[in-house]
């Protein structure tokens, strides 16, 4: 049997053979392949996002605007949910039983082991409920975020409101991760960048079951959250929310402006809606209602509702032609209603009887002047040139023109030039007495609340405004962007104001002005009414003001749709929201009655057409 | 002639040194894998480490004592030792308590025990006791019949409670009767069947079309391959009418393989076992599912690069991703933390003590000793091959222990009883003529 002996080397063979390939196939697993070695950090590393606190927002004077609340994201791990009561869990959350299994399978498809968002943005107090019970429900746990929290309840249109980011967000700005809020509109969205933080990310070894196991290279690569910058915006609060409580039961705007900075100090929109409404799970219902709305509230008519303006225009028109000298202070025109009606007043002998009484045939006879400078013998050569000339100068009042304010989506309102009546009638076709109506701020004359107050604001400062703006200051570094320090002056010198102003103050508080109402024991106001054409209804009231006379600081213009003659109401909310800015309160509290009782949301038809103030 | 010096002097030390690395290197994996920054004592026998340090402790007692015991008392109560273990086994199938499926265990309070794992060295006794009887010719049928039988008894009662892994083991034996004179052809046909097993595996879930319209299973097209084979085998080589008989034999033995493969594969073995055997060939990826083991098996194994993560480093193991990760996949914690050098060293370390035993056994001047040797080596060997290849995907996963490094007194006590009786055999062998 000497050859069985031989055998042993057979088996000796096999058994280092074996040896051999085990080795061979560990030097593949472990040195070439490297596979394994993602995989094992996908097994055990998980970034853990730590969402930053959104900046906080303050009014001028220190009044907490906007702040966050905490609110919660029910995560589910889909391998550790039992069986579970599957009804009272919906219950308990609030969710129709075809919600849970949609939600739970998507979650299941994404992975059985990783955790899925299964509810966002439950308020702390609906998660106070479900807290208590949630022991009950294995897989399921709470993640911390935050939600917007608006304690003034007011101010919607300026805030704004912020949201979940988009897959077009995310696809254009590398910033963006999926389950990041931005801000979609007002202030949100002009200061995301300030207001967003930093997002840190927090790498964290986990073990099978998804529990943490501490921290990766001991944090080494771990980046903080850097809580949002806090702002402080120029919006004084309790006139803010004065101005919304004025405009209850009405449609319109008012922005008030301190003269001296261009800082918005109220900006309202009516109807406006409560910022709470559009915060975590509920924008999903509230939206919609909001957005179907007939009264438009999400629409911030202060800043893209394009009105004329009526005879507040006249002022500019005064100013264009003292500049031009083709009138002076002295210059009178008499009242003749053939072109342009008018209602019934004294003649106008001066620019300043002219403002008090608004008279719209010396300001049918101004724009001619403006207009036709003998500049060309042809009529329609000279209206072309002076036409150029004019928009050119009513363009620097910031009319017609894009207010590069920090609120997204304001609209840059109309001015006509020569090129688009060019394109209306057809070169050479048009003169002076084809576009006449835009003397007295009708016709093809667009323009926003926020410009018109931004006008109020020139005339207070005799000349010149700085770029209307929200923003007053950033906490940490104490300064606003540069483009809002830029003095733009207007082109008209200060020497043209005092007549103007002069007659504003006439029409607040001299007898036959046209805004009695607007009048303020002990502080002189300068206002001016406007009436703007509605060709769907009744016209809109409009008054731009400012006070005190001497020094001002507020600049104000109010629009009201739909109320007629800008002295009946325009005025008195302007008056009041002045009143409240500089003194604190109310002295004439049957005016502040008059004003809080009105209604004026009905859509009244036109009364009277031809009357124009 | 017996002189007490003699008995430790004799002791091949190098296979006791490889054994006490063994265990060592087991304990320290075993450390590695439960370790949690909460326990600190390695005493601590709420925890595996300090259950396997007892386990550890009673093995050298165990291996002490039958270094103790004279060397005649295993060839002569090798018999007994076996028919004691045959009763055991029904024992365990009438009164055993059942665990993760396996009717394999005593318990006496906390303590529970697994008597199929003494089998082995009980077997191996037995079957070195047959073979080494005078006039004993392994070419004669009757010695293949008894061989079998002391073999397959133990086998059939650890399948009949249910314990797959530990019945294959006995497959082992094959190596034994192998150098003990059965013809090698066996090993082939066993070779050439378990190969015509798995090609037929992955070719029945496939069809094949020929010429447009001539449409085949994958089971008829090997077979039409096989017929192509046989049919050139007999053109090329003699033509004499025995060799004739002797391919033809063969062809319808394949086929008949080939069609049973799907009754085996649908009936005999269970789901589990069919869908292990599956995700092995690649025929089916169930990442999360059966091949959930042996992938994180792979990834904690190949992350461990080449020098490995370090002591008590591996993310893998520590976290739990490897399921049986102290006993079945104890390998992963060493291919984690020690990387590929480990490994290396490891492997090395069993082939060695392999080639040792085989060195040993062929020493022997009595047969019992040296079929006793063989073996030994065999049945370490088989588990060596079946533990490590499943945690490297390349065998299916079946539930056996690493030898002397998985968790488990049972598994540690049978292999120390089956390599000591081995050692002591072997320190004696100048004493005894057969």
């Amino acid at each position: 049997m000497n050859n069985l002996s031989d055998r042993k080397v057979v088996i000796a063979f096999i058994f280092l053979i074996i040896g051999l390939i085990f080795i061979l196939r560990l030097f593949y697993v472990q040195i070439i392949n490297n596979k394994y070695k993602i995989d094992s950090d996908q097994n055990v590393l998980r970034e853990v996002i730590q969402y930053p606190a959104r900046g906080l927002i303050y009014d001028r004077n220190g009044v907490l605007l906007v702040y966050n609340e905490a609110a919660y994201d029910l995560m589910v791990v889909p391998r550790l949910v039992k069986e579970i009561d599957t009804l009272e869990f919906c219950q308990l959350l609030g969710i129709k039983l075809e919600d849970f299994r949609t939600k739970f399978y998507k979650a299941r498809d994404y992975s059985r082991y990783k955790p899925s968002v299964f509810e966002k943005e439950i308020s702390s107090k609906e998660y106070a409920k479900i807290q208590e019970k949630l022991f009950a429900y294995p897989g399921f746990y709470a993640q911390t975020r935050t939600l917007r929290k608006y304690p003034r309840e007011s101010a919607a249109h300026v805030l704004g409101y912020i949201g979940e980011v988009n897959q077009k967000i995310i696809d254009n700005d590398s910033y963006y991760k999926s389950g990041d809020y931005i801000g979609k509109s007002g202030i949100e969205l002009s200061y995301e960048s300030l207001l967003r933080g930093k997002r840190g990310v927090k790498r964290v070894l986990v073990d099978v079951h998804n529990r943490e196991k501490g921290s990766y290279m001991d944090g080494e690569l771990d980046t903080m959250a850097v809580t949002g910058e806090t702002i402080y915006l120029s919006i004084d609060a309790i006139i803010q929310e004065y101005g919304e409580k004025l405009m209850q039961n009405k449609r319109g705007s008012i922005v008030a402006i301190e003269p001296e900075t261009g800082e918005i100090l109220a900006l309202v929109s009516a109807p406006a809606y409560n910022p709470n409404l559009l915060v975590g799970r509920d924008v999903k219902k509230n939206y919609p209602v909001l957005s179907n709305d007939e009264l438009k509230p999400l629409f911030n008519r202060a800043l893209m509702a394009s009105y004329p303006p009526g005879s507040t225009f006249k002022t500019v028109q005064a100013l264009i032609a003292l500049q031009d000298g083709v009138i002076n202070e002295q210059t009178g025109f008499p009242c003749i209603k053939s072109n342009v009606g008018c209602h019934n007043h004294p003649t106008a002998t001066d620019v300043v009887s002219s403002i008090k009484m608004s008279c719209n045939p010396y300001y049918f006879s101004v724009f001619r002047k403006i207009l036709l400078q003998n500049k060309s013998t042809s009529l329609f050569k000279d209206s072309e040139i002076g036409l150029a000339q004019w928009s050119k100068q009513v363009k620097k009042f910031g009319l017609g023109v894009r207010l590069e304010t920090d609120l997204p989506s304001i609209q840059k309102g109309f001015i006509p030039d020569v090129d688009f009546y060019d394109k209306w009638y057809g070169k050479g076709r048009w003169a002076f007495s084809t576009i006449y109506s835009l003397s007295i701020g009708q016709g093809e004359i667009g323009v926003v609340p926020l410009q018109m107050a931004n006008l109020s604001t020139i005339l207070a400062n005799r000349g010149y405004f700085y770029t209307p703006h929200l923003l007053k200051r950033i906490e940490k570094t104490d300064t606003i962007p540069s483009i809002f320090k830029i003095k733009h002056q207007v082109g008209v010198e200060a020497k043209y104001f005092t007549p103007i102003v002069e007659g504003m103050l006439k029409v607040v508080e001299e007898a036959g002005g046209t805004a009695r109402r607007a009048k303020i024991d002990s502080i002189q106001v300068c206002g001016k009414t406007g009436t703007a054409q509605n060709p769907h209804g009744e016209d809109h009231s409009i008054f731009i003001a400012f006070a005190p006379k001497d020094n001002p600081k507020i600049a104000i213009a109010v629009y009201i749709e739909n109320a007629g003659f800008g002295g009946t109401w325009a005025a008195p909310i302007a008056s009041l929201i002045m009143e409240k800015y500089l003194k604190g309160s109310i002295k004439d509290l049957e005016k502040e009655k008059r004003i809080l009782e009105a209604n004026l949301m009905e859509v009244v038809q036109k009364k009277n057409k031809t009357s124009i103030h | 002639m017996r002189n007490q010096k003699n008995i430790f002097a004799n002791i091949d030390n190098i296979t006791v040194i490889l054994y006490v690395v063994l265990v060592f290197i087991g304990w320290i994996s075993i450390y590695a894998a439960v370790y949690n920054e909460e326990h600190h004592s390695i005493f601590d026998i709420s925890q595996r480490y300090g259950m396997q340090l007892l386990w550890i402790s009673a093995a050298f007692v165990i291996a002490l004592i039958i270094l103790l015991i004279d060397a005649q008392f295993y060839t002569a109560f090798a018999y007994p030792i076996f028919i004691g273990l045959l009763l055991t086994l029904i024992g365990v199938l009438l009164f055993g308590a059942e665990v993760k499926g396996s009717k394999s265990w005593f318990k006496i309070g906390s303590f529970a025990l697994q008597p199929s794992e003494f089998g082995k060295f009980a077997t191996a006794l037995a079957l070195a006791k047959y073979l080494s009887t005078m006039n004993i010719k392994m070419q004669d049928l009757k010695t293949k019949l008894i061989a079998s039988v002391i073999i397959g008894a133990p086998a059939i009662l650890i399948l009949l409670q249910n314990d797959t892994g530990s019945t294959l083991v006995y497959a082992s034996f094959v190596f034994v009767l192998y150098r003990e004179g059965l013809s090698g052809n066996v090993l082939l046909i066993a070779l050439y069947t378990a190969f015509l097993f798995v090609i037929s595996l992955l070719m029945r879930i496939n069809t094949f079309t020929f010429f447009s319209n001539l449409v085949l299973t994958g089971d008829q097209l090997l077979i039409v391959i096989l017929a192509l084979i046989a049919a050139l085998i007999i053109y090329v080589t003699q033509r004499t009418k025995k060799f004739w008989m002797i391919v033809v034999a063969g062809f319808i033995f394949s086929a008949g393989l080939i069609f049973s493969v799907d009754y085996i594969f649908e009936n005999v073995l269970e789901p589990h076992q069919s869908k292990r055997i599956n995700v092995l060939l690649g025929i089916e990826s169930d990442p999360k599912g059966a091949g959930y083991n042996v992938n994180q098996s792979l990834i904690a194994i190949g992350s461990g690069g080449f020098a490995g993560k370090g002591f008590l480093e591996g993310t893998q193991t520590k976290f739990d991703f490897v399921p049986e990760q102290s006993t079945d996949f104890i390998f992963c914690t060493i291919g984690e933390e020690w990387g590929f050098l480990g490994s290396f060293v490891l492997i090395c370390l069993y082939v060695g003590l392999f080639l040792r035993i085989i060195f040993l056994a062929e020493r022997q001047r009595s047969i019992f000793s040296r079929i006793y040797g063989y073996a030994v080596a065999s049945i370490l060997f088989f588990h060596f091959l079946i533990n490590i290849g499943m945690a490297i995907g390349l065998a299916p996963v079946i539930g056996i222990p690493l030898p002397f490094i998985s968790y488990g007194g049972s598994s540690l006590w049978s292999f120390t009883i089956l390599l000591f009786i081995f050692i002591k055999l072997d320190a004696e062998r100048i004493n005894v003529l057969r």
